[in-house]
This record gives C-alpha cells, sequence and structure tokens, in this order.
C-alpha cells in the first residue's frame, strides 16, 4: 500500500516543469520578437517576488490539500498577520522578533481553530475555513480602513528588498520552507500519515494514525506559512494592510497552483515540488503579459483558462493511465 | 442468472429525505421571534412582503446551487455570472425599452451555456468543479471589465428594472406584491416539483454515489451537467432581480457564490452531494437574509456582518454535524 501511494506522489512533478520551460521558451520568444528582453534583471526579480509570496502561502496550501481538507481562510490570515506584525514592530527595529512571532502565533491560532473546526466538530473543511475567514474579515472590516503600523526598517531592508544577485532573499525563504514541507513529507511519520489520511481517512485511521492530530497539524502549518506571507508583504509594502491577502486572490490562486502543480484536490496524491512549480508557472505567465503590456483584464481570463487547462491535461492522463 | 438477477431489481434511487428541514425551520423561527420583539412593524404584510422580494434573488441562487451540490458539485462561478450579466444588460439594452425582452431572453441563454460550459468541462474533461468554476469566476470578471474597459456602460430601461423593483399594489390582505416574489414563488414551486420527478431522484442518486448510478444505468455526466444549467439560469433570473433592484455595478454580484453555499449548508445540504431538499436551502438563504435583517434592526454595524454571519455558519454546521455523528 505504501508503494502505492508513494509512486504516483512523484509522478506529476515533471509536467508541470514541462509547462513551465514551454511557457518560459515560448513567452521569451514572444518578449523579443515584440522587441523586449523577458530575462533582464528587473523582469526576474519581481517574476521571483510575486511567486515568493504566493508559493509561501501555496506550500501550506498543499498540506491541507494532500490531507483531503482545504483553507480558504488564508487571505484573511495573510491580512491579519501583515498588521499584527506591522503594528508591534511600529518601526522599531527593537520589537523585529516579538513582531514575527506575534504575527506567526496569530497565524497558528487561526490554524488551529480550522483544524479543530475540521476534525473535532466535523464541519466539512470548505465550511469551516470559509466560516473562520469571514469571522476574521468582520474583525479586519470593523477594526481598519487603510494601512496601519509600520514594518521595521531591518525587515524592509533584508526581507522586503535585499538579494543576491537576481534572487531576492524572499525566493530563498521560499526554497528553504519548501525544502521543509518536501522533508516532512516524504521523511518522515507525520508526511506519510497526512497522505494516508487524504488517500483514505478509515484506512488509514483502521491502520493506526490519529486523523485527527494529523489533519490539525496540517492545517497549523497551513495558517503558518500564510503568516509567514503576510510578514513578507509587511516587509515589502511597509505597512500592515488589511485587504492585501484578499485583493491579492490568495486563497482561490493558491488553490489553483496547488493542483496545476499535480495535486489532487481530494487528497492523497501530490507533493510541494509540484506545487512551486504551479507557482512558477502563475508568475511567468503575469511577468510575460506585463512585458507584452497586456491588458490585466485580458491577463485574469487567460489565467482562468490555463488553470482550466492544467488541470484538464492531468484528469486526461490520469484517465489513460487508469484505462 | 446473474445478468437476470439485476434487471428484476427495480431501479432503487434513494428519496429526498425531508427531515433535513427541520432545523432550519427551527433557526428561522427563533429569528422571526427576535425580528418581532425588536421590529414588530417588520411583520406587517407589506413590508414582509417587500423583504421577500429582496432576498428572492438569493434564494433563487441558493436554489440553483443546491442542483449543483446535491448532485456532488460545486458552483463557484454564480457571482461572478451575476456581475457580468448585469453589467452586459445595461450596456445591450442601454436605455431602450424595446430591446428589455430580447436582452431578458439573451440573459437566460447566457446563464444556460455557461452552466453548459462549466458542467461539459466538469463532466467530459474531468477537471474538479471547484477548478472549473474557479476558472470561469477568473474568466467571467476578466472578460466583463476587459468588454466595458473597466467602467460599466450604459443603463437598464425601466421595463428591464420592472422585476426587481416594481410591485403589485393594493392587494387585499397582503399589502403588495413585487414582481420578484411573484417570479420566486413560481420557480421555487417549479424546484420542488423538479426534485419530486424522476430527474430530481436521479439527481440525488448522483450525488450520493456516482459509480452506482452509473452502474444502474444513469447518464451521471448528463445529469451533472443540467444541474450546472440549472444553476446558470438560475443566475441569469437572480441577475434580472438583482439588477432591477440595485442597478449596475461591477459588485452586483460579488460574493454571492459564498453567500449560496452557505445558504444551502445551512439548509441542511450536505457538501459532497446526496443529501437535503430544496426547500431546505432556499429557506437556508432566506434565514440568511432575515439574519442581516436583525443585525440591521440590533445596529450591528455593516463590518461586523461577515463576523455574525461566520460565527452563526460554524455553529449551525457544526451543531448539526455532530448530532448526526452521534445518531
Amino acid at each position: 500500500m505504501s508503494a502505492l501511494s508513494l509512486l504516483p506522489a512523484r509522478r506529476p512533478v515533471p509536467g508541470v516543469f514541462v509547462a513551465l520551460t514551454l511557457t518560459l521558451v515560448i513567452g521569451w520568444l514572444v518578449v523579443l520578437v515584440d522587441g523586449g528582453q523577458l530575462f533582464n534583471q528587473s523582469t526576474t526579480v519581481s517574476l521571483l517576488h510575486v511567486a515568493a509570496g504566493l508559493g509561501l502561502v501555496a506550500v501550506g496550501q498543499t498540506l491541507v490539500i494532500l490531507g483531503g481538507s482545504l483553507d480558504l481562510s488564508v487571505a484573511y490570515v495573510i491580512s491579519l498577520s501583515t498588521l499584527v506584525a506591522a503594528e508591534t514592530m511600529n518601526g522599531s527595529d527593537g520589537a523585529l522578533m516579538p513582531a514575527i512571532g506575534l504575527a506567526l502565533a496569530v497565524s497558528a491560532a487561526v490554524g488551529l481553530l480550522n483544524g479543530l473546526l475540521v476534525t473535532k466538530f466535523r464541519v466539512n473543511a470548505f465550511i469551516a475555513t470559509l466560516g473562520v475567514g469571514l469571522l476574521l474579515k468582520g474583525y479586519l472590516d470593523s477594526g481598519y480602513d487603510g494601512p496601519a503600523g509600520t514594518t521595521s526598517p531591518t525587515l524592509v531592508q533584508t526581507l522586503g528588498y535585499q538579494r543576491i544577485g537576481p534572487v531576492p532573499l524572499s525566493f530563498l525563504l521560499l526554497v528553504a520552507v519548501t525544502g521543509a514541507a518536501w522533508f516532512a513529507l516524504s521523511r518522515t511519520r507525520f508526511g506519510h500519515h497526512l497522505v494516508a489520511v487524504g488517500g483514505d481517512p478509515e484506512v488509514a485511521r483502521l491502520s493506526g494514525v490519529r486523523n485527527d492530530r494529523v489533519l490539525v497539524t496540517a492545517h497549523v502549518l497551513c495558517s503558518l506559512c500564510a503568516g509567514l506571507a503576510g510578514i513578507y508583504l509587511a516587509s515589502r509594502l511597509g505597512s500592515g494592510a488589511p485587504r492585501v491577502g484578499t485583493e491579492g486572490l490568495y486563497d482561490l490562486e493558491s488553490i489553483a497552483a496547488v493542483v496545476i502543480g499535480g495535486t489532487a484536490l481530494a487528497g492523497g496524491r501530490g507533493g510541494v515540488i509540484g506545487t512551486v512549480g504551479g507557482v512558477l508557472l502563475l508568475a511567468s505567465i503575469d511577468a510575460i503579459f506585463n512585458q507584452l503590456e497586456v491588458d490585466a483584464f485580458f491577463k485574469q481570463v487567460i489565467r482562468g483558462v490555463i488553470i482550466i487547462a492544467a488541470v484538464a491535461v492531468y484528469a486526461r492522463r490520469a484517465m489513460r493511465k487508469a484505462a | 442468472m446473474q445478468t437476470v438477477q439485476p434487471r428484476s431489481l427495480p431501479l432503487r434511487l434513494p428519496r429526498v429525505r425531508p427531515g433535513g428541514v427541520l432545523p432550519i425551520l427551527a433557526i428561522l423561527a427563533v429569528l422571526l421571534v427576535l425580528v418581532a420583539i425588536r421590529q414588530p412593524d417588520f411583520l406587517a404584510p407589506s413590508s414582509l412582503m417587500s423583504f421577500l422580494g429582496r432576498s428572492a434573488p438569493i434564494i433563487l441562487l441558493a436554489a440553483g446551487q443546491y442542483f449543483v451540490i446535491v448532485s456532488g458539485e460545486f458552483d463557484l462561478s454564480v457571482g461572478s455570472l451575476v456581475t457580468a450579466q448585469v453589467v452586459v444588460a445595461a450596456r445591450l439594452i442601454d436605455g431602450d425599452p424595446a430591446r428589455t425582452w430580447p436582452v431578458v431572453l439573451l440573459l437566460l441563454a447566457f446563464g444556460a451555456v455557461v452552466g453548459l460550459v462549466n458542467g461539459l468541462i466538469t463532466t467530459r474533461l474531468r477537471v474538479p468543479s471547484f477548478i472549473t468554476t474557479l476558472g470561469m469566476f477568473l474568466i467571467l470578471v476578466g472578460a466583463v471589465y476587459l468588454w466595458s474597459d473597466g467602467a460599466p456602460k450604459g443603463q437598464l430601461s425601466e421595463e428591464f428594472r420592472r422585476f426587481g423593483r416594481r410591485a403589485v399594489e393594493d392587494v387585499p390582505l397582503l399589502g403588495r406584491v413585487p414582481y420578484a416574489l411573484m417570479v420566486l414563488v413560481v420557480l421555487a414551486v417549479a424546484a420542488v416539483l423538479l426534485m419530486r420527478s424522476d430527474f430530481g431522484r436521479t439527481l440525488v442518486a448522483v450525488g450520493d454515489n456516482p459509480r452506482t448510478a452509473e452502474l444502474s444505468g444513469v447518464r451521471v455526466w448528463r445529469t451533472r451537467t443540467i444541474a450546472f444549467i440549472l444553476s446558470g439560469l438560475a443566475a441569469a433570473v437572480a441577475a434580472i432581480l438583482l439588477g432591477g433592484y440595485s442597478g449596475v455595478s461591477f459588485q452586483a454580484g460579488a460574493g454571492l457564490e459564498f453567500g449560496a453555499i452557505t445558504a444551502v449548508v445551512l439548509g441542511g445540504v450536505a457538501l459532497g452531494g446526496g443529501r437535503g431538499a430544496v426547500v431546505g436551502a432556499m429557506l437556508g438563504a432566506l434565514t440568511l437574509e432575515l439574519l442581516f435583517a436583525l443585525m440591521n434592526f440590533y445596529g450591528v454595524s455593516g463590518a461586523l456582518r461577515s463576523t455574525v454571519q461566520g460565527a452563526i455558519i460554524l455553529l449551525a454546521v457544526a451543531v448539526s454535524a455532530t448530532r448526526s455523528s452521534s445518531r
């Protein structure tokens, strides 16, 4: 059984990277014909920045989706985290560490609530995280009209804008988080249990996995990732932003990136490497369209088509394999 | 013999259990009592009728969403579809009363086509409906902005707006009967009859266990696609009523998909399909609207609305989930 559940976990990974390579090559050619240059310093940097923000959320989202759950509250967690971080820092470097700690703690608490609702109260994950999202939305809407707090200058200079060559520090953070998540999924008991729970909760339970504990952990990790994304966004924006999560459509886009990356929405199959591929694909399309100065609304239409098409391709392959 | 046996068994499809409607009726009753205490005027026939008329769009959306959810899928595109419909209607009518009816027909066709596309992509290409309709959401929002260069153009004719904002006045006993309420009553009865027909039973069977349904000779893909078309049509009617009532804006349908899904779940319908009644879904929507009205009466600020909404949903669903699991 373990061989069965592990094998397909690796197979979908190359698919998204083939698509990514094709997109980049075609995009590069089209931009070249258009008289631009896709891979100059500033486009690459902004591409990686976009990928870092979405990527942090999507890696966390991968964990809950693998476990057969889902998190629609991430967008609000992100906004909340930017505010907690920026308001605690209040422009001084002294409060940097406590602020980061507090933002992550608040995020983890939201994840715990999500997890408990899904497991102990048996609320469908879609409704549970939507409800928790609404709770947070009410708090954000009633408490804040606009940006609040000031991010500490050190954080802005490091996580926000520092880079090594064309690679921003934030992207390295994404690489580190992805590496940790990959390790947790493929080399630890938690990871194997999570995939088992997502594949078939009943079988997992009968094999001695404590489903509830595994799922709650996944939800806490997912919210922590969203909180981390919030801290990163606060470092970019210089303040807390009460609507940055929802306006960036981080909830739906992160789920889209996970699914494009080959993780099954029903759980039990997939991995974080594919997710990062999905994130890079979405970010590259963004960068190419920006270079071509395509209308922002048209971009969104194309985005919708690509998300559906990518998943349709996976579904076709899965069907052929099954046949 | 083995081939004979399944044939001799009659096609047993599960019945739509009406039991799920009781909890939502209880919640509705409690809310009505609270309203009666705070604002007795609200229960006067004419204001109650107006309230029901105002609630018609979300109730219709909940009914449309019900068909999709009970068959085991999701439709996240309805909110954006409503927005697209309202904006398209305004631009095509452009104040010309003669264009009202052609545009109404066009909107219904548009809704049906969006539903058809959602359904075919979900069933034939096997894309999870969450992703299909999410993609459709992005496409519709992007397309409608693109088509109107970022700001709604044109305006609705008075004839078009009539459905959403006018009423038959001076009705004995009831005071006034909004057109929207009449549309709602007709369509609600149609929805209930539909769920009692063979199609309704088949729809629930498909949501309960698609494999079993398939093996009993049901064309699962066709049933689900029809459910998506019904949802698209419901969105079209909701858009016509909503555009009439509150006018044209890009925010016309924002968030309605989650509102409709919430209403359906509140009405005792199981996400994942196979359980719940369409009446429950519509009552769920009515309850949600009544809750918002109540919050207005108690002076809860608009911003806190979503917090209360979230808390109520979590509470209602958690209570029903723990009750059903202990049974």
